[in-house]
Protein backbone atom coordinates (compact mmCIF):
# COMPACT_ATOMS: atom_id res chain seq x y z
CA UNK A 1 0.00 0.00 0.00
CA UNK A 2 1.30 3.34 -0.39
CA UNK A 3 1.60 6.28 2.31
CA UNK A 4 0.13 7.01 5.75
CA UNK A 5 -0.86 10.20 6.80
CA UNK A 6 -0.65 10.77 11.10
CA UNK A 7 -2.21 13.18 12.67
CA UNK A 8 -0.22 14.57 15.63
CA UNK A 9 -1.54 15.78 18.44
CA UNK A 10 0.47 18.39 21.09
CA UNK A 11 -0.82 20.30 24.04
CA UNK A 12 1.48 23.58 24.50
CA UNK A 13 3.60 22.61 22.10
CA UNK A 14 4.45 19.10 23.53
CA UNK A 15 3.49 16.17 21.86
CA UNK A 16 1.15 13.31 22.93
CA UNK A 17 2.54 10.07 23.53
CA UNK A 18 0.04 8.26 22.01
CA UNK A 19 0.48 10.35 18.74
CA UNK A 20 3.76 8.57 18.25
CA UNK A 21 2.35 5.20 18.89
CA UNK A 22 0.01 6.13 15.85
CA UNK A 23 3.31 7.02 13.87
CA UNK A 24 5.61 4.36 14.92
CA UNK A 25 2.41 1.63 14.15
CA UNK A 26 1.86 3.61 10.57
CA UNK A 27 5.94 3.10 9.85
CA UNK A 28 5.55 -0.37 10.44
CA UNK A 29 3.11 -0.32 7.41
CA UNK A 30 4.23 2.23 5.42
CA UNK A 31 7.82 1.57 5.69
CA UNK A 32 9.58 5.37 4.52
CA UNK A 33 6.12 6.88 3.21
CA UNK A 34 4.93 8.12 6.02
CA UNK A 35 4.01 11.72 6.60
CA UNK A 36 2.60 13.51 9.78
CA UNK A 37 0.10 16.57 10.14
CA UNK A 38 0.34 18.52 13.08
CA UNK A 39 -2.23 21.97 14.32
CA UNK A 40 -1.25 24.99 16.58
CA UNK A 41 0.58 28.14 16.84
CA UNK A 42 4.17 28.34 17.77
CA UNK A 43 4.81 24.46 16.77
CA UNK A 44 7.31 24.44 14.82
CA UNK A 45 9.92 23.12 16.77
CA UNK A 46 7.87 20.10 17.77
CA UNK A 47 7.58 18.81 14.46
CA UNK A 48 11.31 18.50 13.88
CA UNK A 49 11.58 16.06 16.14
CA UNK A 50 8.93 13.45 14.77
CA UNK A 51 11.43 11.85 11.59
CA UNK A 52 12.82 10.01 14.80
CA UNK A 53 9.58 7.90 15.22
CA UNK A 54 8.69 6.97 11.43
CA UNK A 55 8.08 10.52 9.90
CA UNK A 56 9.49 11.57 6.40
CA UNK A 57 7.26 14.69 5.70
CA UNK A 58 5.71 17.09 8.48
CA UNK A 59 2.55 19.08 7.45
CA UNK A 60 2.71 22.13 10.07
CA UNK A 61 -0.22 24.02 10.01
CA UNK A 62 0.64 27.07 12.59
CA UNK A 63 -1.87 30.11 13.22
CA UNK A 64 -2.99 31.46 16.39
CA UNK A 65 -6.28 30.63 14.99
CA UNK A 66 -5.11 26.92 16.11
CA UNK A 67 -3.70 27.46 19.31
CA UNK A 68 -6.70 25.36 20.65
CA UNK A 69 -8.14 22.36 19.52
CA UNK A 70 -11.07 22.78 17.11
CA UNK A 71 -12.80 20.11 14.90
CA UNK A 72 -13.48 22.32 12.03
CA UNK A 73 -10.00 24.15 12.43
CA UNK A 74 -8.11 21.13 12.68
CA UNK A 75 -9.97 19.04 10.20
CA UNK A 76 -9.31 21.35 7.78
CA UNK A 77 -5.43 21.43 8.62
CA UNK A 78 -5.97 17.56 7.80
CA UNK A 79 -7.90 18.11 4.73
CA UNK A 80 -5.10 19.58 3.39
CA UNK A 81 -2.39 17.44 3.94
CA UNK A 82 -4.49 15.00 2.44
CA UNK A 83 -4.87 16.79 -0.17
CA UNK A 84 -1.08 17.65 -0.10
CA UNK A 85 0.07 13.73 0.64
CA UNK A 86 -2.59 11.72 -1.08
CA UNK A 87 -2.38 8.79 1.57
CA UNK A 88 -3.99 5.52 1.41
CA UNK A 89 -4.62 5.66 5.31
CA UNK A 90 -4.93 8.37 7.62
CA UNK A 91 -4.20 7.64 11.49
CA UNK A 92 -5.47 9.21 14.31
CA UNK A 93 -4.82 8.26 17.94
CA UNK A 94 -8.04 7.56 19.82
CA UNK A 95 -7.67 10.05 22.47
CA UNK A 96 -10.20 12.53 23.23
CA UNK A 97 -9.39 14.94 20.83
CA UNK A 98 -8.44 12.13 18.33
CA UNK A 99 -11.73 10.45 18.66
CA UNK A 100 -13.72 13.78 18.15
CA UNK A 101 -11.81 14.62 14.83
CA UNK A 102 -11.58 11.49 13.05
CA UNK A 103 -14.88 10.69 11.91
CA UNK A 104 -15.67 14.34 11.13
CA UNK A 105 -12.41 14.21 8.80
CA UNK A 106 -13.81 11.45 7.21
CA UNK A 107 -17.01 13.03 6.00
CA UNK A 108 -15.04 15.82 4.71
CA UNK A 109 -13.10 13.36 2.74
CA UNK A 110 -16.25 11.32 2.10
CA UNK A 111 -15.43 8.06 3.83
CA UNK A 112 -16.03 6.63 7.15
CA UNK A 113 -13.90 5.21 9.58
CA UNK A 114 -12.38 2.97 11.83
CA UNK A 115 -12.62 3.44 15.38
CA UNK A 116 -11.09 2.61 18.53
CA UNK A 117 -8.62 -0.46 16.66
CA UNK A 118 -6.24 -2.39 19.06
CA UNK A 119 -4.59 -4.23 16.09
CA UNK A 120 -3.62 -3.89 12.52
CA UNK A 121 -2.70 -6.26 9.73
CA UNK A 122 -2.00 -5.42 5.73
CA UNK A 123 -4.30 -7.57 3.48
CA UNK A 124 -3.04 -6.37 0.14
CA UNK A 125 -3.62 -2.61 -0.05
CA UNK A 126 -6.20 -2.51 2.64
CA UNK A 127 -5.60 -2.43 6.33
CA UNK A 128 -7.81 -4.64 7.95
CA UNK A 129 -8.50 -4.01 12.19
CA UNK A 130 -9.74 -5.86 14.89
CA UNK A 131 -11.55 -3.83 17.04
CA UNK A 132 -13.98 -4.52 20.07
CA UNK A 133 -17.82 -4.03 20.27
CA UNK A 134 -20.43 -4.39 22.30
CA UNK A 135 -17.86 -3.18 25.39
CA UNK A 136 -15.42 -5.61 24.41
CA UNK A 137 -17.71 -8.74 25.01
CA UNK A 138 -17.08 -9.35 21.39
CA UNK A 139 -14.01 -8.43 19.04
CA UNK A 140 -14.64 -7.38 14.63
CA UNK A 141 -12.06 -7.87 11.93
CA UNK A 142 -12.61 -5.20 9.82
CA UNK A 143 -12.17 -3.10 7.03
CA UNK A 144 -12.97 -0.28 4.50
CA UNK A 145 -15.28 -1.71 1.75
CA UNK A 146 -12.77 -1.02 -0.37
CA UNK A 147 -12.98 2.70 0.00
CA UNK A 148 -9.61 4.93 -0.06
CA UNK A 149 -8.36 7.05 2.22
CA UNK A 150 -9.01 4.22 4.96
CA UNK A 151 -9.19 6.38 8.35
CA UNK A 152 -8.23 4.88 11.49
CA UNK A 153 -7.78 5.42 14.91
CA UNK A 154 -5.45 3.49 17.26
CA UNK A 155 -6.64 3.01 21.14
CA UNK A 156 -3.83 4.39 23.24
CA UNK A 157 -1.11 2.60 25.34
CA UNK A 158 -2.26 -0.50 22.94
CA UNK A 159 0.79 0.17 20.14
CA UNK A 160 4.34 0.58 21.04
CA UNK A 161 6.35 4.08 20.43
CA UNK A 162 9.22 3.33 18.81
CA UNK A 163 12.36 5.52 17.97
CA UNK A 164 14.25 4.42 14.97
CA UNK A 165 16.45 8.04 14.10
CA UNK A 166 15.65 9.77 10.75
CA UNK A 167 14.85 12.94 10.28
CA UNK A 168 11.31 14.85 8.04
CA UNK A 169 11.27 17.34 6.09
CA UNK A 170 8.76 20.20 7.35
CA UNK A 171 6.51 21.68 5.13
CA UNK A 172 4.02 24.84 5.86
CA UNK A 173 0.68 24.38 5.17
CA UNK A 174 -0.71 27.40 3.66
CA UNK A 175 -3.92 28.68 2.51
CA UNK A 176 -6.27 27.15 5.57
CA UNK A 177 -9.48 27.98 4.71
CA UNK A 178 -10.43 28.50 8.89
CA UNK A 179 -13.92 29.11 9.38
CA UNK A 180 -14.38 27.90 12.77
CA UNK A 181 -17.63 28.17 14.29
CA UNK A 182 -17.32 26.20 17.51
CA UNK A 183 -14.26 27.82 19.15
CA UNK A 184 -12.54 26.01 22.27
CA UNK A 185 -12.16 29.53 24.51
CA UNK A 186 -10.17 28.01 26.97
CA UNK A 187 -8.83 24.77 28.16
CA UNK A 188 -9.26 24.29 32.51
CA UNK A 189 -6.96 22.06 33.86
CA UNK A 190 -8.97 19.86 35.91
CA UNK A 191 -6.59 17.42 36.81
CA UNK A 192 -4.82 19.41 39.71
CA UNK A 193 -1.49 18.49 38.38
CA UNK A 194 -2.52 14.80 38.93
CA UNK A 195 -1.73 11.86 36.25
CA UNK A 196 -4.95 11.36 34.27
CA UNK A 197 -5.95 7.93 34.21
CA UNK A 198 -6.20 7.69 30.48
CA UNK A 199 -2.49 8.51 30.20
CA UNK A 200 -1.29 6.56 32.94
CA UNK A 201 1.27 3.47 33.10
CA UNK A 202 -0.34 1.99 36.07
CA UNK A 203 -3.47 2.22 37.51
CA UNK A 204 -4.91 1.41 40.88
CA UNK A 205 -8.98 1.95 40.90
CA UNK A 206 -10.91 1.77 43.96
CA UNK A 207 -14.85 0.82 44.49
CA UNK A 208 -17.79 0.76 46.11
CA UNK A 209 -15.80 -1.90 48.66
CA UNK A 210 -14.08 1.11 50.16
CA UNK A 211 -17.43 1.92 51.33
CA UNK A 212 -16.45 5.65 51.50
CA UNK A 213 -15.06 8.29 50.27
CA UNK A 214 -12.30 9.07 52.67
CA UNK A 215 -10.71 5.63 52.23
CA UNK A 216 -9.94 6.70 48.50
CA UNK A 217 -6.52 7.01 50.63
CA UNK A 218 -5.62 4.02 50.49
CA UNK A 219 -5.47 3.60 47.30
CA UNK A 220 -3.98 6.52 46.53
CA UNK A 221 -1.27 5.33 48.29
CA UNK A 222 -0.56 2.52 46.73
CA UNK A 223 -1.02 4.44 43.25
CA UNK A 224 1.75 7.10 44.61
CA UNK A 225 4.17 4.25 45.92
CA UNK A 226 3.80 2.55 41.93
CA UNK A 227 3.76 6.33 40.35
CA UNK A 228 0.32 5.64 38.92
CA UNK A 229 -2.76 7.13 38.92
CA UNK A 230 -6.23 6.54 40.70
CA UNK A 231 -9.03 4.74 38.95
CA UNK A 232 -12.87 4.38 40.45
CA UNK A 233 -15.59 2.42 39.28
CA UNK A 234 -18.93 3.73 38.54
CA UNK A 235 -20.61 3.14 42.23
CA UNK A 236 -17.89 5.15 43.90
CA UNK A 237 -18.38 7.70 41.21
CA UNK A 238 -22.28 7.74 41.94
CA UNK A 239 -21.68 7.63 45.89
CA UNK A 240 -20.09 10.91 45.30
CA UNK A 241 -16.57 9.61 46.70
CA UNK A 242 -14.58 10.86 43.70
CA UNK A 243 -15.06 12.88 40.41
CA UNK A 244 -16.60 11.37 37.15
CA UNK A 245 -12.83 12.49 35.53
CA UNK A 246 -11.22 9.21 37.71
CA UNK A 247 -14.37 6.59 36.29
CA UNK A 248 -13.02 3.71 34.28
CA UNK A 249 -15.56 1.86 31.92
CA UNK A 250 -18.04 2.19 29.17
CA UNK A 251 -19.52 5.73 30.69
CA UNK A 252 -15.85 6.74 31.75
CA UNK A 253 -12.55 6.12 30.24
CA UNK A 254 -11.05 3.88 28.70
CA UNK A 255 -7.65 2.29 29.94
CA UNK A 256 -4.92 0.35 28.75
CA UNK A 257 -2.18 0.58 31.49
CA UNK A 258 0.86 -1.58 31.87
CA UNK A 259 -0.43 -2.60 35.26
CA UNK A 260 -4.10 -2.29 36.27
CA UNK A 261 -5.26 -2.64 40.12
CA UNK A 262 -8.80 -3.21 41.13
CA UNK A 263 -9.70 -3.03 44.85
CA UNK A 264 -13.38 -3.70 46.06
CA UNK A 265 -14.50 -3.91 42.39
CA UNK A 266 -16.92 -6.53 41.43
CA UNK A 267 -15.82 -6.65 37.92
CA UNK A 268 -19.28 -5.75 35.71
CA UNK A 269 -19.47 -6.19 31.93
CA UNK A 270 -19.16 -1.83 31.91
CA UNK A 271 -16.55 -1.69 34.17
CA UNK A 272 -14.58 -4.29 32.40
CA UNK A 273 -14.96 -2.30 28.81
CA UNK A 274 -13.31 0.41 30.15
CA UNK A 275 -9.84 -1.84 31.44
CA UNK A 276 -9.61 -5.47 29.71
CA UNK A 277 -7.21 -4.46 27.22
CA UNK A 278 -4.92 -3.79 30.16
CA UNK A 279 -1.38 -5.44 30.19
CA UNK A 280 -1.46 -6.86 33.86
CA UNK A 281 -5.07 -7.25 35.53
CA UNK A 282 -4.12 -7.66 39.94
CA UNK A 283 -8.12 -7.91 41.96
CA UNK A 284 -8.16 -7.36 45.30
CA UNK A 285 -11.39 -8.78 46.40
CA UNK A 286 -12.81 -10.70 49.85
CA UNK A 287 -15.54 -12.21 47.34
CA UNK A 288 -13.41 -15.56 45.72
CA UNK A 289 -16.59 -15.29 43.33
CA UNK A 290 -16.49 -11.84 42.10
CA UNK A 291 -16.48 -11.61 38.56
CA UNK A 292 -13.17 -9.51 38.36
CA UNK A 293 -11.22 -12.55 39.49
CA UNK A 294 -12.10 -14.15 35.88
CA UNK A 295 -10.08 -11.74 33.85
CA UNK A 296 -7.46 -11.43 36.52
CA UNK A 297 -4.12 -12.24 35.82
CA UNK A 298 -3.42 -11.71 39.83
CA UNK A 299 -5.30 -11.42 42.51
CA UNK A 300 -5.83 -11.86 46.33
CA UNK A 301 -8.89 -12.82 48.21
CA UNK A 302 -9.02 -11.10 51.16
CA UNK A 303 -10.17 -7.47 52.97
CA UNK A 304 -8.38 -4.71 50.84
CA UNK A 305 -8.03 -2.57 53.93
CA UNK A 306 -5.65 -5.73 55.24
CA UNK A 307 -4.01 -6.22 51.78
CA UNK A 308 -3.23 -2.68 50.55
CA UNK A 309 -1.27 -1.07 53.17
CA UNK A 310 1.19 -3.88 53.50
CA UNK A 311 1.70 -3.99 49.34
CA UNK A 312 2.47 -0.39 49.59
CA UNK A 313 5.71 -1.02 52.22
CA UNK A 314 6.51 -4.25 49.91
CA UNK A 315 6.43 -1.88 46.81
CA UNK A 316 8.57 1.17 48.97
CA UNK A 317 11.18 -1.51 49.69
CA UNK A 318 11.90 -2.15 46.36
CA UNK A 319 12.33 1.66 45.97
CA UNK A 320 14.23 1.96 48.76
CA UNK B 1 -36.27 26.13 19.91
CA UNK B 2 -36.23 22.62 17.93
CA UNK B 3 -34.58 19.74 18.98
CA UNK B 4 -33.74 16.61 16.86
CA UNK B 5 -32.30 13.65 19.10
CA UNK B 6 -30.90 10.78 17.38
CA UNK B 7 -31.55 7.39 19.11
CA UNK B 8 -30.05 4.02 18.58
CA UNK B 9 -31.43 1.13 19.93
CA UNK B 10 -28.80 -1.44 21.59
CA UNK B 11 -28.66 -4.94 23.45
CA UNK B 12 -29.04 -4.17 26.80
CA UNK B 13 -25.60 -3.77 28.20
CA UNK B 14 -26.40 -6.75 30.51
CA UNK B 15 -26.45 -8.97 27.94
CA UNK B 16 -24.78 -12.11 27.04
CA UNK B 17 -23.26 -11.80 23.47
CA UNK B 18 -23.49 -14.76 21.10
CA UNK B 19 -22.10 -14.50 17.33
CA UNK B 20 -24.29 -15.31 14.63
CA UNK B 21 -24.67 -18.38 12.32
CA UNK B 22 -22.95 -15.86 9.94
CA UNK B 23 -19.87 -15.20 12.24
CA UNK B 24 -20.46 -11.37 11.49
CA UNK B 25 -22.90 -10.51 13.53
CA UNK B 26 -24.86 -11.61 17.13
CA UNK B 27 -27.27 -14.21 17.53
CA UNK B 28 -30.25 -11.45 18.29
CA UNK B 29 -32.50 -14.49 19.88
CA UNK B 30 -33.29 -13.70 23.71
CA UNK B 31 -31.27 -9.51 23.45
CA UNK B 32 -33.42 -7.56 24.82
CA UNK B 33 -33.28 -3.82 23.04
CA UNK B 34 -32.85 -0.74 24.87
CA UNK B 35 -32.42 3.20 23.43
CA UNK B 36 -28.40 3.44 23.63
CA UNK B 37 -27.59 5.01 27.31
CA UNK B 38 -26.08 7.73 26.19
CA UNK B 39 -28.70 8.47 23.82
CA UNK B 40 -31.04 8.66 27.21
CA UNK B 41 -28.87 12.07 28.34
CA UNK B 42 -29.31 13.28 24.59
CA UNK B 43 -32.91 13.00 25.09
CA UNK B 44 -33.12 14.22 28.72
CA UNK B 45 -30.94 17.82 27.33
CA UNK B 46 -33.77 18.57 24.25
CA UNK B 47 -36.51 17.96 26.62
CA UNK B 48 -35.06 20.20 29.11
CA UNK B 49 -34.29 22.68 26.69
CA UNK B 50 -37.69 22.47 25.22
CA UNK B 51 -39.51 22.65 28.05
CA UNK B 52 -37.51 25.87 29.39
CA UNK B 53 -37.62 27.99 25.83
CA UNK B 54 -40.58 26.19 24.02
CA UNK B 55 -40.47 24.21 20.64
CA UNK B 56 -40.12 20.65 19.94
CA UNK B 57 -38.60 17.19 20.56
CA UNK B 58 -38.25 15.24 17.48
CA UNK B 59 -36.62 11.91 18.05
CA UNK B 60 -35.13 10.31 14.88
CA UNK B 61 -34.16 6.54 14.53
CA UNK B 62 -32.61 4.34 11.55
CA UNK B 63 -33.00 0.52 11.99
CA UNK B 64 -35.17 -2.22 11.48
CA UNK B 65 -39.14 -2.72 12.62
CA UNK B 66 -37.55 -3.35 16.38
CA UNK B 67 -36.38 -0.08 16.57
CA UNK B 68 -39.58 1.29 16.90
CA UNK B 69 -39.92 0.45 20.35
CA UNK B 70 -36.74 3.43 20.83
CA UNK B 71 -38.66 5.90 19.21
CA UNK B 72 -41.82 4.98 21.57
CA UNK B 73 -40.17 5.28 24.42
CA UNK B 74 -38.35 8.29 23.46
CA UNK B 75 -42.26 9.70 22.59
CA UNK B 76 -42.72 8.27 26.27
CA UNK B 77 -40.44 10.40 27.98
CA UNK B 78 -41.70 13.72 26.46
CA UNK B 79 -40.38 13.82 23.18
CA UNK B 80 -43.41 15.32 20.24
CA UNK B 81 -42.41 13.78 17.24
CA UNK B 82 -40.69 10.27 16.09
CA UNK B 83 -39.15 9.35 12.94
CA UNK B 84 -38.25 5.90 11.65
CA UNK B 85 -36.25 5.57 8.82
CA UNK B 86 -36.51 1.49 8.17
CA UNK B 87 -33.45 -0.42 6.84
CA UNK B 88 -31.48 -2.86 7.67
CA UNK B 89 -29.21 -0.38 10.12
CA UNK B 90 -25.99 -1.03 7.57
CA UNK B 91 -23.49 -3.52 9.05
CA UNK B 92 -22.65 -3.15 12.55
CA UNK B 93 -20.43 0.19 12.53
CA UNK B 94 -21.17 1.65 9.49
CA UNK B 95 -21.03 5.04 11.08
CA UNK B 96 -20.61 6.88 7.56
CA UNK B 97 -23.65 4.89 6.09
CA UNK B 98 -25.90 6.13 8.99
CA UNK B 99 -24.55 9.52 9.14
CA UNK B 100 -25.68 9.68 5.14
CA UNK B 101 -28.93 8.17 6.10
CA UNK B 102 -29.57 10.34 9.16
CA UNK B 103 -28.83 13.82 7.31
CA UNK B 104 -31.07 12.91 4.52
CA UNK B 105 -33.76 12.00 6.72
CA UNK B 106 -32.86 15.77 8.30
CA UNK B 107 -33.37 17.38 5.11
CA UNK B 108 -36.30 20.03 5.24
CA UNK B 109 -36.39 19.73 8.67
CA UNK B 110 -36.31 22.72 11.41
CA UNK B 111 -33.74 22.74 14.37
CA UNK B 112 -31.61 24.56 16.42
CA UNK B 113 -30.06 21.37 18.00
CA UNK B 114 -29.21 18.20 16.86
CA UNK B 115 -28.16 15.60 19.72
CA UNK B 116 -26.63 12.81 19.80
CA UNK B 117 -24.92 10.05 22.30
CA UNK B 118 -21.28 10.10 22.28
CA UNK B 119 -21.15 6.51 21.92
CA UNK B 120 -23.80 4.37 20.72
CA UNK B 121 -23.14 0.89 23.05
CA UNK B 122 -22.37 -1.66 20.80
CA UNK B 123 -20.96 -0.21 17.68
CA UNK B 124 -18.48 1.50 20.45
CA UNK B 125 -17.52 4.11 17.52
CA UNK B 126 -18.54 7.77 18.52
CA UNK B 127 -18.47 8.76 15.10
CA UNK B 128 -22.07 9.42 13.88
CA UNK B 129 -22.24 12.59 15.64
CA UNK B 130 -19.03 14.39 14.19
CA UNK B 131 -19.84 12.46 10.39
CA UNK B 132 -23.56 13.84 10.45
CA UNK B 133 -22.47 17.06 11.87
CA UNK B 134 -20.02 17.42 8.91
CA UNK B 135 -22.69 16.41 6.13
CA UNK B 136 -25.54 19.57 7.63
CA UNK B 137 -22.64 21.31 7.38
CA UNK B 138 -23.07 22.26 11.25
CA UNK B 139 -20.56 22.75 13.77
CA UNK B 140 -20.17 20.41 16.42
CA UNK B 141 -19.17 19.71 19.88
CA UNK B 142 -18.38 16.33 21.11
CA UNK B 143 -18.16 14.57 24.81
CA UNK B 144 -20.65 17.46 26.39
CA UNK B 145 -21.00 16.74 29.84
CA UNK B 146 -21.55 21.07 30.51
CA UNK B 147 -24.25 23.06 28.56
CA UNK B 148 -25.63 26.53 28.63
CA UNK B 149 -28.23 27.57 25.34
CA UNK B 150 -28.38 30.89 24.43
CA UNK B 151 -30.09 33.33 21.92
CA UNK B 152 -28.14 31.97 18.76
CA UNK B 153 -25.36 30.62 20.41
CA UNK B 154 -24.31 27.91 23.15
CA UNK B 155 -21.58 27.17 25.60
CA UNK B 156 -20.70 23.90 26.09
CA UNK B 157 -17.86 22.17 28.50
CA UNK B 158 -16.24 19.17 27.06
CA UNK B 159 -14.02 16.49 28.80
CA UNK B 160 -10.83 15.87 27.82
CA UNK B 161 -7.34 14.35 29.25
CA UNK B 162 -7.04 16.10 32.10
CA UNK B 163 -9.22 19.05 31.87
CA UNK B 164 -12.21 20.14 30.14
CA UNK B 165 -12.58 22.79 27.16
CA UNK B 166 -14.29 25.50 27.52
CA UNK B 167 -16.69 25.77 23.76
CA UNK B 168 -18.93 28.19 22.50
CA UNK B 169 -20.47 27.94 19.09
CA UNK B 170 -23.21 29.30 16.66
CA UNK B 171 -26.59 27.81 16.34
CA UNK B 172 -27.62 25.23 14.44
CA UNK B 173 -24.76 23.04 15.90
CA UNK B 174 -24.50 19.11 16.77
CA UNK B 175 -23.78 18.13 20.14
CA UNK B 176 -22.57 14.21 21.40
CA UNK B 177 -24.04 13.71 24.83
CA UNK B 178 -22.10 11.89 27.71
CA UNK B 179 -22.18 11.36 31.29
CA UNK B 180 -22.98 14.01 33.95
CA UNK B 181 -24.79 16.28 31.46
CA UNK B 182 -27.69 15.35 33.14
CA UNK B 183 -29.64 12.82 34.93
CA UNK B 184 -32.12 11.26 32.22
CA UNK B 185 -36.00 10.65 33.10
CA UNK B 186 -38.09 7.38 33.23
CA UNK B 187 -41.14 7.38 31.74
CA UNK B 188 -44.43 7.38 33.44
CA UNK B 189 -46.86 5.39 33.14
CA UNK B 190 -49.38 7.87 31.34
CA UNK B 191 -46.24 8.96 29.14
CA UNK B 192 -45.89 5.02 28.18
CA UNK B 193 -49.98 4.72 27.38
CA UNK B 194 -50.26 8.64 25.32
CA UNK B 195 -47.04 7.54 23.28
CA UNK B 196 -49.14 4.46 22.20
CA UNK B 197 -51.49 7.10 19.91
CA UNK B 198 -48.57 9.04 18.86
CA UNK B 199 -47.96 8.58 15.19
CA UNK B 200 -44.55 7.70 13.98
CA UNK B 201 -43.35 8.91 10.25
CA UNK B 202 -42.02 5.91 8.54
CA UNK B 203 -39.39 6.46 5.74
CA UNK B 204 -38.13 3.59 3.76
CA UNK B 205 -34.43 3.59 3.58
CA UNK B 206 -33.74 3.35 0.01
CA UNK B 207 -36.39 6.32 -0.92
CA UNK B 208 -33.62 8.12 0.14
CA UNK B 209 -31.78 7.28 -2.28
CA UNK B 210 -29.30 4.82 0.07
CA UNK B 211 -28.14 1.63 -1.25
CA UNK B 212 -27.39 0.08 2.30
CA UNK B 213 -25.04 -2.46 0.49
CA UNK B 214 -22.96 -0.62 -2.65
CA UNK B 215 -22.75 2.45 -0.35
CA UNK B 216 -20.80 0.63 2.30
CA UNK B 217 -17.78 2.14 3.38
CA UNK B 218 -17.16 -0.47 6.44
CA UNK B 219 -17.07 -4.44 5.90
CA UNK B 220 -16.87 -6.88 8.95
CA UNK B 221 -15.58 -9.66 7.81
CA UNK B 222 -15.67 -11.84 11.21
CA UNK B 223 -16.77 -11.20 14.43
CA UNK B 224 -15.74 -12.94 17.47
CA UNK B 225 -15.89 -13.54 21.32
CA UNK B 226 -12.43 -13.00 23.23
CA UNK B 227 -10.08 -15.47 23.81
CA UNK B 228 -10.27 -17.08 26.99
CA UNK B 229 -8.10 -15.61 29.61
CA UNK B 230 -5.73 -18.12 31.36
CA UNK B 231 -6.36 -18.44 34.33
CA UNK B 232 -4.54 -16.14 36.89
CA UNK B 233 -2.57 -16.52 39.73
CA UNK B 234 -5.02 -16.23 42.86
CA UNK B 235 -3.56 -16.06 46.42
CA UNK B 236 -5.83 -17.24 49.51
CA UNK B 237 -5.33 -13.93 51.81
CA UNK B 238 -7.62 -14.31 54.27
CA UNK B 239 -5.73 -15.74 57.11
CA UNK B 240 -1.99 -14.12 56.36
CA UNK B 241 -2.54 -10.41 54.30
CA UNK B 242 0.66 -9.35 54.57
CA UNK B 243 2.04 -12.95 53.71
CA UNK B 244 -0.32 -12.44 50.47
CA UNK B 245 0.48 -9.26 49.82
CA UNK B 246 4.57 -9.67 49.81
CA UNK B 247 3.54 -12.59 47.51
CA UNK B 248 2.10 -10.75 45.03
CA UNK B 249 4.24 -7.85 44.58
CA UNK B 250 7.00 -9.89 44.24
CA UNK B 251 4.68 -11.85 41.52
CA UNK B 252 3.99 -8.66 39.80
CA UNK B 253 8.49 -7.77 39.93
CA UNK B 254 9.67 -10.92 39.00
CA UNK B 255 7.19 -12.08 37.20
CA UNK B 256 4.95 -10.52 35.57
CA UNK B 257 7.72 -7.42 35.43
CA UNK B 258 4.88 -4.75 36.00
CA UNK B 259 6.48 -2.68 38.76
C1 LIG C 1 -25.26 1.83 31.03
C2 LIG C 1 -24.34 1.53 32.17
C3 LIG C 1 -23.05 2.07 32.13
C4 LIG C 1 -22.15 1.80 33.17
N1 LIG C 1 -20.88 2.33 33.10
C5 LIG C 1 -19.99 1.98 34.06
C6 LIG C 1 -18.63 2.46 33.99
O1 LIG C 1 -18.24 3.22 33.10
N2 LIG C 1 -17.77 2.06 34.96
C7 LIG C 1 -18.15 1.24 35.99
O2 LIG C 1 -17.30 0.92 36.84
N3 LIG C 1 -19.42 0.80 36.09
C8 LIG C 1 -20.35 1.17 35.16
N4 LIG C 1 -21.64 0.75 35.30
C9 LIG C 1 -22.06 0.15 36.58
C10 LIG C 1 -21.74 -1.32 36.74
O3 LIG C 1 -22.80 -2.07 36.22
C11 LIG C 1 -21.57 -1.67 38.24
O4 LIG C 1 -22.74 -1.31 38.92
C12 LIG C 1 -20.39 -0.99 38.91
O5 LIG C 1 -19.22 -1.14 38.13
C13 LIG C 1 -20.19 -1.59 40.29
O6 LIG C 1 -19.16 -0.92 40.97
P1 LIG C 1 -18.33 -1.68 42.09
O7 LIG C 1 -17.67 -2.85 41.51
O8 LIG C 1 -17.48 -0.65 42.74
O9 LIG C 1 -19.46 -2.07 43.16
P2 LIG C 1 -20.04 -3.49 43.53
O10 LIG C 1 -20.52 -4.21 42.35
O11 LIG C 1 -20.97 -3.25 44.65
O12 LIG C 1 -18.77 -4.29 44.06
C14 LIG C 1 -18.08 -4.02 45.23
C15 LIG C 1 -17.07 -5.13 45.40
O13 LIG C 1 -16.26 -4.84 46.51
C16 LIG C 1 -16.01 -6.04 47.23
N5 LIG C 1 -15.68 -5.65 48.59
C17 LIG C 1 -16.49 -5.12 49.54
N6 LIG C 1 -15.81 -4.85 50.65
C18 LIG C 1 -14.53 -5.24 50.43
C19 LIG C 1 -13.34 -5.24 51.23
N7 LIG C 1 -13.33 -4.73 52.46
N8 LIG C 1 -12.22 -5.73 50.68
C20 LIG C 1 -12.20 -6.23 49.41
N9 LIG C 1 -13.30 -6.26 48.64
C21 LIG C 1 -14.44 -5.75 49.13
C22 LIG C 1 -17.26 -6.85 47.08
O14 LIG C 1 -16.99 -8.23 47.22
C23 LIG C 1 -17.70 -6.50 45.65
O15 LIG C 1 -17.18 -7.42 44.71
C24 LIG C 1 -22.56 1.01 34.28
C25 LIG C 1 -23.85 0.49 34.30
C26 LIG C 1 -24.73 0.74 33.27
C27 LIG C 1 -26.10 0.14 33.33
N1 LIG D 1 -28.93 3.85 13.50
C1 LIG D 1 -28.94 5.04 14.12
N2 LIG D 1 -30.05 5.81 14.13
C2 LIG D 1 -30.07 7.02 14.75
N3 LIG D 1 -29.03 7.52 15.42
C3 LIG D 1 -27.89 6.80 15.46
C4 LIG D 1 -27.79 5.53 14.83
N4 LIG D 1 -26.55 5.04 15.07
C5 LIG D 1 -25.91 5.96 15.81
N5 LIG D 1 -26.71 7.02 16.05
C6 LIG D 1 -26.39 8.23 16.88
O1 LIG D 1 -24.98 8.40 16.89
C7 LIG D 1 -24.45 8.22 18.20
C8 LIG D 1 -23.10 7.59 18.14
O2 LIG D 1 -23.16 6.29 17.60
P1 LIG D 1 -21.86 5.49 17.15
O3 LIG D 1 -21.09 6.36 16.22
O4 LIG D 1 -22.36 4.23 16.51
O5 LIG D 1 -21.07 5.21 18.40
C9 LIG D 1 -25.52 7.44 18.93
O6 LIG D 1 -25.43 7.66 20.32
C10 LIG D 1 -26.79 8.01 18.32
O7 LIG D 1 -27.11 9.27 18.89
Amino acid sequence: MAGILVFIEQRNAEIRKASLQALSEAARHAGGDVAAVIAGSGIGDAAAGLGAYGATKVFVADDPNLALYSAEGYGEAVAKAVEAAAPDAVFFSGTAMGRDLAPRVAAKLGVGALADVVALEKDGDQLVARRPVYSGKAFATADSAGSKPQVISLRPNVFAAEETGGSAEVVALDGLALSIRAVVKELVDTGGGELDVAEADVIVSGGRGLKGPENFAVVKELADALGGAVGASRAAVDAGWIPHKHQVGQTGKVVSPSLYIAAGISGAIQHLAGMSSSKVIVAVNKDPDAPIFKIADYGIVGDLFDVIPPMVEEVKKLAG
Amino acid sequence: MNCIVCVTSVPDTASVIKIGPDGKNIDETGIKWIVSPFDEYALEEALQLTEAKGGEVTAVTYGPARSEAALRDCLARGAQKAVHVIGGEATLGDSFTIAKVLAKALEGREYDLVLCGNMGVGTDCSQVGPMLAELLGIPHVGNVTKLEVGDGSLSAGRDVEGGQEQVESSMPALLTCQKGLNEPRYAALKGIMAAKRKPVEKIEVASLGIDEGADASYAVRSLELPPPKSEGTIIQGEDDPAGAAAQLVNLLRTEAKAI
